[in-house]
């Protein structure tokens, strides 16, 4: 089981894979993630379904390779398993247990920033298949680290890009890209967001501001997935969540993304951190800028 | 050499020294050998009417295997432990015996109780190295049975169910099998691959398939397994939920850990193990713990363990630490510090994020409350301060919701159990529950006791039902 069957480089470090793993492939809804496990020694490693196929038994993952563990996972290639995959985990995203009337009269934006643009094409795609065609605003800090490019036109209304340095698509992140989008008068009445939390933080603030209601994915740090630990804890509202079992997605004006943000630096040693500058001066997904 | 033994004391059981054990993971009890147990049987009495039994929540003849300890018939003994138990050497272990077996063994009423735990480990470690399994399944009688979850309690009703000759298959949401035995009580008291492991194998061997990966209520569904995967009935077994939180200021900064993350990053990641596991855990300089659980003390001995120096906050007295007696024992003698009768009233938080201190209330024991424990109630303006950089929170559990909410007509309780009647039936035709799904966080021996009970009941419920069909 858990057998890689496709491989493929999207983004200067971002792989897609696709692989074996029957139960998921036959429940997987949009919005809903996964745990991967490369090896005995493995730590869990949470990840968004970006899409899944019945037919083939299999789900497609998109992954950056950030740190230590999708280090290794990036090593695997077509042929060698995972030791574990386990989901399809959190609740799907509410728009699939909306009708579709509802659906289809509704001005749905989603806001993609760096990887978080495979769990939104997942979302797309489903949506066009029940014949949906939402708007979406993809950011990245330039040209290159946009992915999926192809896969997101096929399954989208109307798609802009947003890069920072202004090498393709509206010149600035996502929430300039926004502003500038509502400034000639389009309008949205829901928005989701799934990307970097600074990203999301200062999307929230935007939407909050226009009055869009927005919900975002939260990949907080998690353990088991299953509601058991409490790692993946989270403040929203006045409440503690946790992200495994009452989202991945939670009412984005709610978040407390700072705590959140100190929270995912938990396991970072200053050793770490360092790595993870240096890579981000190529790879970092851009989103506001508003990050140092 | 012969043992004297004191009739009124236990003979005393080899441990690793205190300060050696403090800086491994390795078992802190050594337990007996032969000759050791064989001289503590001969404390046992061989009662008439054996008050100790009453005590065992699934009433192990436990004079009568004492008896064959005594004659080093160990195969014997295994043979009468194994009518009422499947996982002795696990409950051998971790029973909290001062308030079961021994508890109420007539020997404590003079002296000490006969070390009743330690010679049921003592057999069932034995036999293990004897090579002696369980026996044998009856023929398969064509009816399928799904267990959800691969704790204490899913094993052994799985495991009584193959030896009905049922084909069992039981789901677990992990990578791994064992429940709390694998992700909760550390190495140090319960050795994975020697015990847990093992007891695992034989539920195995009895022909029950275990598919690891699968959550149940998300990877399939109960409802599915009965309609789409063609099982007769199910047992549910998932075990306690969500670790709970005291919504104190400080709470989210970095450095607080649930119990139950801290012990599963150890124990089922392996974290303690830097050399094989690349999951990371926080190795804290001073971990203060807050409970008085085994949770509790699995925690403190796990930072302790790790290289830091632990305190322990608990609002009761020594008296009312609901642990078992020989883990208190255990952890004050490698040196983890009690704060009792004191409370947490914040944590406090340094510019980083990380915590850099837990600011307690002492307290004081006013009148007994429902639970007839006199209730703790603060002392006003006694608040103290304690430097530290790590803090773990062992509060209990609440219910995971996941089943209740993806399986139709499964009724729960007030406080989120799952309902049952006395046969472990729910409201779900077919459907049937125990351990710590239905009672909250308990105890090994009583999440078994319910899965033993279960097996019968699904038994009489698929025979009942096959007698009304033909
Ligand atoms: C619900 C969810 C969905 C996700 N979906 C995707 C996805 O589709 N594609 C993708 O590339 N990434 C996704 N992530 C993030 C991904 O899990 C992390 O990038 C990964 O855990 C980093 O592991 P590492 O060892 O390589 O990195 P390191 O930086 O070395 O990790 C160090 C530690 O921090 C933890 N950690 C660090 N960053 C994160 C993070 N963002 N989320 C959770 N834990 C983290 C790791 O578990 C590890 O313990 C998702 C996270 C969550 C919770
Ligand atoms: C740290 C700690 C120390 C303890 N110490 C002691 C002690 O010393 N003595 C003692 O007697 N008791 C002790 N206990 C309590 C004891 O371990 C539990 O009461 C007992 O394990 C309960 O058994 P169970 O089978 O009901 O559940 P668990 O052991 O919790 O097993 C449930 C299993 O079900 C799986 N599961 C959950 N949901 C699903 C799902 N939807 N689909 C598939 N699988 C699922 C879980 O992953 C888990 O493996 C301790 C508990 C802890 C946490
Ligand atoms: S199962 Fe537990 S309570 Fe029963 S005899 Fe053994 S140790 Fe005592
Ligand atoms: S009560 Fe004590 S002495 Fe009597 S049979 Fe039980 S263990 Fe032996
Ligand atoms: S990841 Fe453990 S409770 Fe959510």
């Amino acid at each position: 089981m858990f057998e890689i069957t496709k491989k493929e480089l999207v983004g200067p470090k971002e792989y897609s894979m696709v692989v074996k793993a029957p139960r998921i492939a036959e429940k997987a809804l949009p919005g809903q993630f996964l745990i991967v496990r490369a090896d005995e020694d493995g730590e869990r490693i949470p990840l968004t379904v970006c899409d899944n196929n019945p037919a083939d038994q299999t789900v497609t993952i998109v992954f950056q390779t950030v740190g230590a563990e999708t280090y290794r996972m990036e090593k695997l290639d077509v042929g060698d398993h995972f030791a574990d995959v386990v989901g399809p985990l959190g609740n799907p995203s509410d728009l699939v247990y909306k009708p579709l009337e509802e659906l289809k009269a509704m001005h749905i934006l989603f806001i993609a920033g760096g990887v978080g643009t495979a769990p939104v094409y997942h979302q797309l795609k489903w949506l066009h298949e029940h014949g949906v065609d939402a708007d979406c605003i993809q950011g990245a800090r330039t040209k290159e680290l946009l992915i999926l490019e192809d896969e997101m036109k096929s399954v989208c209304g109307n798609l802009y890009f947003a890069t920072d340095d202004g090498s393709y698509g509206i010149h600035g992140n996502v929430c300039v890209a926004l502003q500038q989008l509502w400034d000639e008068g389009k309008r949205y009445d829901h928005c989701v967001m799934i990307g970097p939390m600074i990203m999301m933080k200062f999307a929230a603030q935007l939407t909050k501001k226009l009055n869009i209601p927005s919900v975002a994915s939260m990949n907080t740090i998690m353990v088991d997935g299953t509601g058991m630990c409490g790692a993946c804890r989270l403040v929203v509202g006045d409440e503690i969540k946790f992200a495994c079992v009452d989202g991945p997605e939670f009412d984005a004006w709610k978040i407390d993304f700072d705590q959140a943000m100190q929270r995912g630096r938990l396991y970072k040693t200053q050793e770490g951190r360092l790595l993870l500058e240096e890579q981000e001066g190529d790879t970092h997904e851009g989103g506001c800028g508003q990050c140092k | 050499m012969s043992i004297t033994v004191d009739m009124m004391k236990k003979v005393p059981v080899r441990e690793q020294d205190p300060k050696v054990r403090a800086a491994n993971f390795e078992e802190v009890c050594l337990g007996y050998n032969g000759e050791e147990a064989q001289a503590e049987a001969t404390r046992c009495l061989n009662c008439k009417n054996p008050m100790c039994v009453q005590g065992c929540p699934v009433s192990i003849n436990i004079p009568a295997f004492i008896a064959r300890v005594k004659e080093n018939d160990v195969p014997g003994a295994y043979e009468i432990i194994s009518q009422s138990s499947a996982l002795p050497a696990v409950c051998g272990r971790v029973c909290p015996q001062e308030t079961q077996c021994e508890g109420k063994c007539i020997r404590g009423i003079k002296g000490e109780a006969v070390s009743i735990g330690k010679l049921e480990r003592y057999v069932a470690d034995t036999a293990r190295e004897m090579g002696i399994h369980p026996s044998a399944p009856a023929a398969k009688n064509g009816k399928r049975v799904a267990v959800i979850g691969a704790g204490p309690s899913g094993l052994t009703c799985a495991g009584d169910l193959a030896k009905l000759g049922y084909d069992v298959t039981i789901f677990e949401a992990l990578h791994k099998a064992g429940g709390v035995l694998v992700y909760g009580i550390p190495e140090f008291r319960l050795p994975k691959e020697k015990v847990v492991a093992r007891e695992v194998e034989n539920v195995k061997r009895l022909g029950v398939k275990i598919e690891t990966d699968c959550v149940v209520g998300r990877s399939t569904t109960v409802d599915e397994l009965m309609e789409k995967e063609g099982f007769d009935a199910v047992y549910i077994g998932s075990g306690a939920g969500l670790p709970r939180f005291m919504n104190i200021p400080g709470e989210q900064a970095l450095g607080v850990f649930s119990a139950n993350e801290f012990l599963t990053r150890s124990n089922l990641m392996g974290a303690w193990d830097e050399k094989h596991s690349r999951t990371p855990i926080m190795r804290p300089k001073k971990a203060v713990v807050v409970g008085g659980g085994n949770v509790a003390m699995d925690a403190a001995r796990t930072a302790l363990r790790l290289g830091a120096e632990t305190h322990i906050v608990y609002r009761r007295s020594e008296e009312e630490l609901p642990a078992r007696r020989e883990e208190v024992g255990h952890a004050k003698e490698e040196g983890v510090v009690f704060n009792l009768l004191s409370n947490p009233v914040e944590i406090s938080v340094d510019e980083n994020g990380w915590v850099s201190g837990i600011t307690c209330i002492r307290m004081q024991l006013g009148e007994p409350d429902a639970s007839g424990r006199r209730r703790p109630e603060p002392i006003e303006g006694s608040e103290f301060h304690v430097d530290c950089d790590c803090v773990i929170m062992a509060l209990g559990t609440s219910p995971n919701p996941l089943l209740h909410k993806t399986t139709d007509g499964l009724d729960v309780n007030r406080r989120g159990g799952i309902v049952v009647d006395d046969s472990e039936q729910t409201t779900k035709p077919g459907v049937f529950a125990g351990g710590d799904a239905v009672t909250g966080a308990a105890t090994v021996i009583l999440a078994m006791g319910a899965g033993r009970q279960a097996a019968k009941s699904i038994d009489e419920y698929l025979c009942g039902k096959e007698k009304a069909g033909a």
